[in-house]
């Protein structure tokens, strides 16, 4: 089913606003901590879309399903490895009906993270293997019914290359990536933004960008880098709401509302065309971020 | 260039073959195990260090200098422990309980084993149980514990409670690391050393293996 949202953003209308942290808010329904989130998918799939409901009333074009760590490698870790189709098929379905339930038109991403292992010839993970795991998991993805693929948190470019092949393998579905740079500006394995648009331009996908490891800061950073290579695609930005800093027993994001705010304004200004968030972000920060875009006049949804 | 430069350049660029093959000739034309060791292999390793903490390479240029590091330590250990240099001690390893991360903590494996330590890896997701019963075991005296996550790093304290508690568990040397802990921190939570990075920890490990020694 064509989603016409994305149509028109692909034509290059308007900037779309996407969501916050899923797992943090997860842990408020009762997931334990070390557990994998995925396992709500099948589990009390309604906490799940209750998360997706809250970033869609606070705005959100784009919700992310919760299937970040839904690979068979990761889920083994949790003796899951069996699940991975009914999991990310459910967690897909929850953000579906969240969805469907909405006047306007959103837009489903369906979350791919890495498999946590490094691969070959760095690691021993084999590339086919890599991408058999990736080709399972979108396949699940899309027959759970998301409208894009949305390969996350990537920071090696083998694995990125691996996850695209997976994801061609089994759908049609338009893929976006986003790698993390939050090792002195490139990602662990040492690739620069620079590089990194160079290389996915290589591999075909339909946006790309940064999301996670860094604020608002460091991430107004990469975004100019991002946009020194030449790319064609539109560019996203998904930070964290700061850096995390403990108080007492409790983890507290030091970017606030207005901060998240400042930066999403900043970020469309400078032309970045699907802007976000991620760990620490959560629905008010979302709103926040809607309405000072719309201040300076560029956001998506409310232009049609 | 030297032949301690050939082998300290083989370690920096990560060519394996090379450095077995230069370990080799070495050994062949008499010199000892330690210079090779001190003089030339260790300095690579020091030197990628450096460069990894300043930005300058990263973790795949790391992964290989270990992986050649640990290639010629098979090779010189023995030796080694035929002239008489006490092998350093064997230490047990593991991310802690429900933590799944362990780029970092097989780094450091791989680090220590390259530097003559014995190490026992328990992997991800270790109980207090698990870790007690390695180093009951083995016999290893030495403990590290790696956490990436602010709620897993938050049970290392009640970690170490319970290995301190088992009959042996005042003796132990607790190591602790992970990107957000820092030295104090660690010091709170009765741990015996810190390290930001993984060459650093060799390091630590290194004073602790050497404070334990009666
Ligand atoms: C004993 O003595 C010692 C001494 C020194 C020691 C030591 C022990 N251990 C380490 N060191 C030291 O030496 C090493 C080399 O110098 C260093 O080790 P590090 O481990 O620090 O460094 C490594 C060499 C490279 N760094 C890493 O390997 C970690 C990188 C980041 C991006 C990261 C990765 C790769 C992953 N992740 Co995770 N991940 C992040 C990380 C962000 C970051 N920049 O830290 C972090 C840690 N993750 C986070 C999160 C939230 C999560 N992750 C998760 C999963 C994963 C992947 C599986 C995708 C993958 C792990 C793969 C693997 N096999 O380890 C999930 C948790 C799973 C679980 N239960 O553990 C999940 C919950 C995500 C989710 N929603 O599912 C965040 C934690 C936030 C917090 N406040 O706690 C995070 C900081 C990302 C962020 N938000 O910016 C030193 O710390």
């Amino acid at each position: 089913m064509a989603n016409l949202l994305y149509e028109k953003w692909l034509d290059g209308e308007g900037v779309l606003v996407g969501d916050g942290a899923m797992g943090t808010m997860l842990q408020a329904t009762g997931l334990e901590p070390g557990d994998a989130p995925e396992r709500l998918n099948g589990e009390n799939p309604d906490a799940v879309r209750s998360v997706h409901e809250a970033y869609l009333r606070a705005g959100s074009d784009v919700i992310t399903t919760n299937t970040f760590g839904g690979n068979s490698l990761r889920l083994a870790l949790h003796d899951a490895g069996d699940k991975v189709f009914e999991w990310n098929k459910a967690g897909a379905a929850a953000a579906r009906q969240a969805a469907d339930a909405q006047e306007r038109e959103v837009i489903i991403a369906g979350s791919v993270g890495p498999t946590g292992s490094l691969l070959q010839p760095v690691g021993d993970l084999h590339f086919d293997e890599a991408k058999d795991d990736f080709a399972e998991q979108c396949a699940a993805l899309a027959e759970g019914g998301v409208d894009v693929i949305l390969i996350e948190t990537m920071s090696d470019l083998e694995e990125v290359r691996a996850a695209i092949k997976g994801a061609r393998a089994v759908c049609d579905l338009p893929v976006f990536c986003t790698m993390t740079f939050d090792t002195h500006g490139r990602t662990m394995m040492g690739t620069s933004p620079e590089e990194a648009v160079r290389a996915v331009a290589g591999f075909g996908v339909q946006a790309f960008g940064s999301n996670c490891g860094n604020g608002p800061n460091e991430m107004e950073e990469i975004a100019g880098k991002m946009f020194r290579a030449p790319s064609g695609f539109p560019l996203i930005i998904q930070a964290n709401a700061g850096v995390p800093k403990m108080e007492g027993n409790q983890v507290v994001y030091e970017a606030g509302p207005e901060r998240m705010a400042d930066h999403a304004r900043r970020c469309s200004d400078l032309g970045i065309r699907y802007i976000g968030g991620c760990c620490g972000t959560t629905p008010v920060h979302i709103q926040a971020m809607i309405e000072a875009m719309k201040g300076s006049g560029e956001q998506g949804s409310e232009e049609s | 260039m030297s032949r301690n430069q050939e082998l300290t350049e083989g370690i920096i660029r990560g060519d394996r073959e090379n450095v077995i093959r230069l370990v080799r000739e070495d050994l062949e034309a008499g010199r000892g195990p330690v210079p090779i060791l001190n003089e030339g292999l260790s300095p690579g390793m020091e030197k990628l260090g450096d460069q990894f903490g300043r930005g300058e390479v990263f973790i795949p240029e790391l992964m290989a200098a270990s992986k050649a590091m640990n290639a010629a330590m098979e090779i010189l250990r023995p030796l080694l422990e035929a002239t008489g240099v006490e092998p350093l001690g064997k230490v047990v390893m593991g991310t802690v309980k429900g933590d799944m991360h362990d780029i970092g903590k097989n780094l450091v494996c791989m680090m220590l084993r390259g530097a003559g330590f014995d190490v026992i890896d328990l992997g991800v997701n270790t109980s207090a149980e698990q870790f007690i019963e390695a180093l009951e075991n083995s016999g290893a005296r030495i403990l590290g514990m790696s956490a990436l996550l602010t709620t897993t790093m938050n049970r290392m304290g009640a970690i170490i409670e319970t290995i301190r508690k088992a009959s042996f568990g005042e003796e132990v040397g607790i190591m602790v690391g992970g990107a957000p802990l820092d030295e104090i921190f660690a010091a709170n939570i009765g741990a015996n050393g810190y390290a930001k990075e993984a060459p650093l920890a060799v390091e630590r490990f290194k004073e602790l293996h050497a404070a334990l020694r009666p």
